[in-house]
């Protein structure tokens, strides 16, 4: 078992932890990890990505090879479309369709859309929406991972577990209001998977 | 024993820690920041009493941990590659009086430049100080490396050099510990001319160091970081240094090599095992994560031996850092290069943050220098390096640490008037104090923004230097009272700000403007963490 995955976002917008969770959740597993972030300078709002590879065997490069990936997690419609080079041709493409828009010339989100759909594998969702409707706004990340949480072969009760540890300091109810944003993107994942 | 799941800068830290070091000294720079936060972080470190925190700049840090070392405790310095060039002459010398107490100097190059201005590989400087470098493939072996890179250096009396790779520092993977040992106590060198360098002396020294050059290889015969894997099929041989050999393995999903290969871990290079693969092989190829040392070496001027293939005969891409899909292509495999990445999708660089105050400080001095022709705005390394970008278009240039002020200086020595330097912070007191004291000696007409946030922020907020002093440095240079400035870089204060710019402009001599407010971000940090206090009040 491998699961190769780009995590995709724009710098500020806490891919590190979507990584962090599953990560925590592939250690429980008993599993290997590799995970490259991005430091620095891309930090300031460029593009930024995460390398997270998961195996049951030993993992030897920290870079996920172009066409092997076997899913694209990304916070931000455009961005999911930067590591396309990546992704395997089974692989699948979740993306927030929320744009983030810091740059002059960006794109139009019909385009962008057109883009993403022209992929059989993917599924794409407003985490904001979704989050707010919730009253959760601010766990938009959490409903992305919870629409990856079908296809990262994790139990997703290792998922839980992981996001009440990693939110269990700040009390049970931001660990609620994140397990409810973890549950709408896992139900609309479930509900678009064909 | 349960692993850690560490950065490799992180394993680097843990294994200092565990290794009983002493003393840690940095200047943070990406991608090597990591190292020295986790130290000054870690609870261990902090019952351990080792000393951590940041250096004016790479060579205060490098000397400092030199003079651990003389007092034969244990040291790191850290750095990143071109951080190096600021700490050579330290470094370089350190090599001819070499070490007491164990001393790793760390060096994070940063190839493919993620975040840096140029992608210089450091093992041309160990290779130029002739010391030993240890060159890690993954995070266990940085943490291992570090535990052996002290007694390395202690048993042999010199500094060793470690060299990563930004994919290194930053990828984060398993990591089991050694058992901590004790730090030293403090014990001066058995030689007491051993770190004075006057020409008598630093003669004796440095043929001392020649003569300990074998014994720097035979070390590297014996750490188990140089391993040599036999292979059947002798079409070719391969040589990998550093992360380079997790590319190669990557090709191979079952592990199974058919080639000889050479992994290289520690240098100098071992002769043997090198001439051991080229006398078996019809021909080498080498990978290596930088600059294509090894190949050079082998190949010789001359290159009249069997083929050598690597970055300089195109096998390999000359610049850029590796991945597996170079090295596939590398091994006659096929690129698995994915679908395109449509043409829709647009470049985002990054960009100054909503209310930083550069922003207000380029949006003043861009009016104020709209009366003269573009090209007369020097700059440095930082976040307001970003002012180079749109909208503000408003910096000509960005060389090295502190190359504003002096190259302003240059250009207004040349006649090209006004000329304006912009820094930040912390830039200034690491190399930019000595620059000023040029312009105020020689009165040169420059005007100087000091863009003071009261941080490092690039990097991630760390201490600065100057901590709010810096009118009192100019001052003590000798810049005249009146043309120190400090404004507050705010829209509300813009037309105050553009009339005082425009009127140091037009000064013939040295000005130093003071744009002065916290680091959004900072701001930010300790908003979230006033807040979380007063919270815990309530409660």
């Amino acid at each position: 078992m491998k699961r190769d995955i780009i995590l995709a976002g724009v710098g500020g917008q806490g891919i590190l932890s979507i990584a962090a969770t599953i990560g925590m959740a592939a250690l429980d597993s008993g599993l290997h990890m590799k995970q490259a972030e991005v430091h620095g300078m891309s930090q300031r709002g460029g593009d930024v990505s995460s390398n997270l590879r998961i195996a049951d065997h030993e993992i030897a490069s920290d870079l996920i090879p172009y066409g092997q990936a076997d899913l694209i997690i990304s916070v931000e419609p455009m961005e999911s479309l930067r590591y396309l080079p990546h992704l395997s041709e089974k692989g699948w493409l979740i993306t927030n369709t929320r744009p983030f828009v810091n740059i002059s010339n960006y794109p139009s989100l019909d385009s962008l859309m057109a883009e993403i759909e022209s992929l059989q594998n993917h599924i794409a969702l407003n985490a904001e929406e979704i989050a707010k409707k919730l009253g959760a706004a601010r766990s938009a990340n959490m409903v992305i991972l919870g629409a990856a949480t079908p296809f990262l072969e994790i139990a997703s009760e290792k998922i839980r577990k992981a996001i009440r540890n990693l939110f269990a300091r700040k009390g049970e109810d931001i660990v609620k209001m994140n397990l409810e944003a973890f549950e709408a993107g896992y139900t609309f994942a479930l509900g678009h998977m064909n | 024993m349960q692993k850690l799941m560490l950065l490799g800068d992180e394993a680097i830290a843990q294994g200092a820690i565990d290794a009983g070091m002493s003393g840690i000294y940095a200047y943070p720079g990406t991608p090597s920041t990591e190292i020295t936060e986790y130290v000054m972080h870690s609870k261990e470190a902090t019952i351990r009493h080792i000393r951590s925190g940041w250096s004016v700049n790479e060579k205060t840090a490098m000397e400092s941990a030199l003079g651990m070392s003389y007092a034969g405790k244990r040291a790191m310095v850290c750095m990143k590659h071109v951080g190096l060039n600021v700490a050579a002459d330290a470094f370089i010398n350190s090599a001819i009086t070499g070490a007491n107490g164990g001393l790793i100097v760390v060096s994070a190059d940063d190839p493919s430049m993620h975040s840096s201005q140029n992608e210089q590989d450091s093992r041309f400087y160990g290779k130029f100080a002739m010391v030993p470098i240890l060159e890690p493939s993954n995070q266990q072996e940085a943490y291992d490396m570090v535990y052996y890179g002290f007694d390395l250096s202690e048993k042999l009396g010199t500094p060793v050099l470690m060299r990563i790779t930004t994919r290194l520092a930053h990828s984060r993977s398993g990591v089991e510990r050694k058992a901590s040992r004790e730090q030293n106590g403090v014990k001066l060198p058995k030689n007491a001319r051993q770190f004075i360098l006057l020409p008598a002396n630093a003669r004796k020294q440095y043929k001392t160091l020649l003569q300990k050059q074998a014994e720097f290889e035979n070390q590297g015969m014996t750490s188990g970081f140089n391993s040599y894997f036999e292979g059947k099929d002798k079409s070719f041989g391969i040589i990998t240094t550093g992360i380079a050999y997790n590319y190669l393995l990557e090709n191979f999903p079952d592990r199974h090599l058919p080639y000889s290969i050479l992994k290289i871990g520690q240098y100098p290079l071992p002769h043997a095992l090198v001439e051991k693969l080229y006398n078996e092989c019809d021909e080498l190829l080498v990978l290596e994560e930088g600059a294509p040392i090894v190949e050079e070496s082998l190949k010789g001027f001359l290159n009249t031996g069997k083929r050598i293939k690597g970055r300089l005969d195109g096998t390999l891409p000359r610049d850029g850092e590796l991945n597996p899909n170079i090295v596939a292509v590398a091994l006659g495999k096929v690129d698995t290069y994915g679908r395109k990445i449509p043409s829709i999708v647009v470049g985002r660089p990054p960009s100054l943050c909503k209310g930083c105050p550069h922003i207000y400080s380029y949006n003043a001095l861009n009016q104020a220098l709209e009366t003269w022709t573009k090209g007369r705005v020097f700059s440095d390394i930082g976040c307001y390096t970003l002012g180079a970008l749109d909208p503000f278009d408003a910096i000509n240039t960005c060389v090295d640490m502190g190359a504003s002020i002096t190259m302003a200086k240059g250009a207004a020595d040349a006649g090209l008037l006004p000329a304006v330097a912009v820094i930040g912070d912390s830039t200034f007191t690491h190399s930019g104090i000595t620059g000023l004291i040029d312009c105020v000696n020689q009165k040169s007409p420059v005007t100087i923004m000091i863009l003071d946030n009261g941080t490092t922020a690039m990097t991630g907020g760390q201490t600065s230097a100057a901590f709010g002093r810096i009118e009192d440095i100019c001052r003590g240079i000798g810049v005249e009272k009146e043309h120190i400035i400090i404004m507050n870089p705010s829209p509300k204060d813009h037309d105050e700000n553009l009339s005082v710019m425009k009127r140091e402009l037009d000064y013939q001599g040295v000005s130093v403007i003071i744009p002065r407010r916290e680091c959004i971000q900072t701001a930010l940090k300790s908003h979230k963490a006033e807040k979380k206090l007063n919270e815990k009040v309530e409660a």
